[in-house]
């Protein structure tokens, strides 16, 4: 009893103590304050979300995968911000419990907090942020193995996930990828649930990925069959032995025509009629991410035309497909954080025909795994026979050179530039003005990198922008 | 042209932590010095003979793990019991180290049967995983060797009539207490190491490579390799470490 009557007290004290403190963590500098309120008022008030998201009557989604949660949040905001309503969301990526709690105490003073939230959630938070929230519209979209010495194995946020979507109440509509066998399961026994893929042959590759951990059968443990693999491990799959298969999407990509590294065009077949939209984010990987976004939208009540075309004027979220303009040349930002996503930006960069420039950084920071074996479950070889130039940098340059060297790059062209900084200047020296500069950073080296950008006046701060 | 034969067991159910890296280093550091790697994949319900040099098992997820430890003693502990007697290399890295030991434990007291080629047994604790970058000071054919790599397990490893691999210098080793990492005997090798193992321990890769050239009937010495990138990697991996914690 006391326990209840204390936390609505001690919860309305703990807001404006973590509102100071993102204030003056802004004043010193100490970058956008994104979490650090959120922190502080996780540790005076561990149910703020709860509390704080439970004046959100206009829907409440939250969007979890391995890989495209901020672009698919940055479209679908788009989507959901096009009738000129406004949305409380964390578009600069802080995305654990306490950066939700942070966008939910922003907001300008005098000004009424708009009503509906969307939110990017990271994969091992998600179960407890749902629990607080109770979302309207759960978005699964995919899970791939992603630095195991933080989330454990596959199986083990999987499992995780399963209980979460056991214990959600019966009105959260589920908007799910019907192409991942290990997201699609956890529609079983639900009803209300949206199913998305991409069903266009052309994109499909020939074979499963090496860094795939979803491939055997959720019921039965016998290996998956593919009519056609999309990406890594998602595609039209179906168990040979006890006839589990892929559950027909109701949100469809029918078509999509990629643009070489620019962008893409999508068809989409919903329920409620044809949508098309031209991107600029290139890869499979956001056609996926865009189908999610519409799936979403559509759960909403967004009509698919108007979703569409919003998401169409949405640029690319910080470091994932990002353009910016540098000394003259376009420097194109792809980050590449685990093997699947490392796999995809392979993948999107064999779009570009012409011999690439390629910038590799690999940071071994908590955000990024401080295990970078990872490298090595990516398939950089089919990128081998189109590298002009290579420069390596970061924490741990020398393991991102050795992998490209045992690869069968000759050593003596692979370059290594330790400092972040310079490595920028060394790998955009040798870039033709036509030809682009495309650097393919970990998490924390693509914020070291974009903060470089920033000093030198070419790019805006990540919550600035975002 | 020489030719070192390895056998990769269950790569598609034991190969989540880079091991794919340990194989490549293999073969490119044979083809630099004029010779090549041929590699059979043996998976679930294969049978395998014992005339490779080199048998190779890496790590898996907990579900995969187990359909593994009931299908290695049907279909290929004899074989690799055989080959080790004659001097074939076995190198048994994370989950493959447990499973060439007698066996695995689990929290629930489920047991998971290994193949004891090597005389350790491991439990599964419910503390914390053992988790970070591991630096040992390691004795292979009597000469030192200070190996790197990260270590992430839930089991701790105790060693029965076997000696570690090595000396634990950071890290936690094979249970954080015993500091020992690891376990050998003649050219079998089981180690939590993976980052992966071999790129940035070039003399363990050359050692490895040396016995299994030694098993297919080449002694000659391996010629040296330009080792700069490793060495520099080498030398980083410990520097992190030594930083963290």
């Amino acid at each position: 009893m006391q326990r209840i009557a204390l936390d609505p007290m001690r919860h309305a004290l703990a807001v404006p103590i973590a509102r100071a403190a993102g204030t003056l963590s802004r004043r010193l500098g100490r970058g956008g304050g994104t979490a650090l309120p959120g922190k502080v008022v996780l540790r005076l008030s561990p149910r703020a979300v709860e509390h704080l998201g439970a004046g959100l009557r206009g829907g409440t989604v939250c969007v979890s995968a391995t890989n495209g949660k901020t672009t698919t949040c940055r479209l679908l905001a788009a989507a959901l911000t096009c009738d000129g309503s406004a949305l409380v969301a964390n578009p600069a990526g802080a995305n654990l419990m306490s950066g939700v709690a942070a966008a939910l105490m922003a907001g300008r003073r005098g000004r009424p907090r708009p009503d509906r939230a969307l939110f990017e959630v990271d994969e091992a938070a998600l179960p407890e942020v749902v629990r607080q929230l109770r979302p309207h519209a759960l978005v699964l979209m995919n899970l791939f193995r992603d630095q195991l010495d933080r989330y454990g194995e596959l199986e083990t946020v999987a499992a995780a996930w399963r209980r979460m979507v056991d214990d959600l109440p019966p009105q959260t509509t589920l908007v799910l990828n019907a192409d991942d066998p290990a997201v699609a399961d956890l529609g079983r026994r639900r009803s209300s649930v949206v199913y998305f893929g991409v069903d266009d042959p052309t994109v499909a590759t020939r074979e499963v990925s090496h860094a795939s951990d979803s491939t055997r059968c959720l019921v039965c443990a016998q290996p998956l069959e593919y009519a056609r693999v999309t990406l890594g491990h998602m595609g039209a799959w179906r168990c040979p032995s006890c006839g589990d298969a892929r559950p027909a999407p109701t949100v469809r990509a029918t078509r999509v025509s990629i643009d070489s590294t620019r962008g893409q065009s999508i068809e989409w077949a919903t329920p409620r009629g044809t949508a098309s939209a031209t991107l600029t984010l290139p890869g499979v990987h956001n056609a996926y991410n865009a189908t999610a976004a519409l799936a979403a939208a559509l759960t909403l009540g967004v009509a698919p035309a108007a979703a569409a075309t919003a998401m169409g004027r949405a640029g690319a979220a910080f470091g994932r497909g990002e353009r910016i303009r540098v000394h003259g040349r376009d420097l194109v930002m792809l980050l590449a954080k685990n093997p699947a996503g490392a796999n995809t930006t392979v993948r999107t960069l064999l779009g570009d025909r012409d011999p690439l420039h390629l910038l590799v950084a690999l940071n071994d920071r908590t955000a990024d795994g401080q295990d970078v074996s990872w490298i090595w479950d990516v398939d950089y070889e089919p990128l081998l026979d189109h590298i002009d130039v290579l420069t390596v940098t970061g924490d741990r340059a020398h393991d991102m050179a050795l992998r490209f060297v045992y690869a069968g790059l000759p050593r003596e062209r692979v370059r290594v530039v330790e400092n972040p900084s310079r490595a920028l200047d060394a790998a955009l020296a040798g870039v033709p003005d036509d030809r682009p500069l495309y650097v393919l950073p970990t998490y924390t080296a693509m914020l070291s990198l974009r903060a470089e950008l920033v000093r030198r006046g070419v790019a805006r701060e990540f919550w600035r922008d975002a | 042209m020489s030719t070192v034969r390895l056998c990769h067991l269950y790569p598609a159910e034991m190969s989540i932590y880079a091991d794919r890296g340990n194989i490549a280093v293999l073969r490119r550091r044979l083809e630099w010095r004029g010779m090549t790697l041929e590699v059979t994949g043996a998976g679930l319900g294969e049978p395998i003979d014992d005339t490779f040099d080199v048998y190779y098992l890496g790590g898996g997820q907990d579900r995969d793990q187990e359909v593994v430890a009931a299908d290695l003693g049907p279909t290929k502990a004899d074989a690799l019991r055989s080959a080790t007697d004659d001097g074939a290399v076995f190198l048994a890295v994370c989950g493959g180290y447990q499973l060439a030991g007698h066996g695995y434990t689990g929290v629930d007291g489920s047991r998971m049967p290994g193949i004891g080629l090597l005389d350790v047994d491991t439990v599964a604790s419910t503390g914390p995983r053992l988790i970070g970058d591991v630096i040992i000071d390691a004795e292979l054919d009597g000469v030192h060797r200070r190996l790197v790599g990260f270590e992430n397990h839930a089991g701790r490893t105790s060693l029965g009539d076997v000696r570690p691999l090595g000396r634990v210098v950071h890290g936690h080793g094979n249970d954080g207490a015993s500091g020992g990492e690891g376990a050998t005997r003649d050219h079998i090798i089981g180690t939590y190491l993976h980052g992966p193992l071999l790129p940035k321990n070039p003399a363990l890769a050359d050692a490895v490579l040396g016995w299994a050239l030694g098993h297919a009937g080449h002694d000659a010495a391996l010629e040296p390799l330009d080792d700069a990138l490793e060495t520099r990697a080498h030398a980083v991996a410990a520097s992190r470490a030594g930083v963290r914690r």
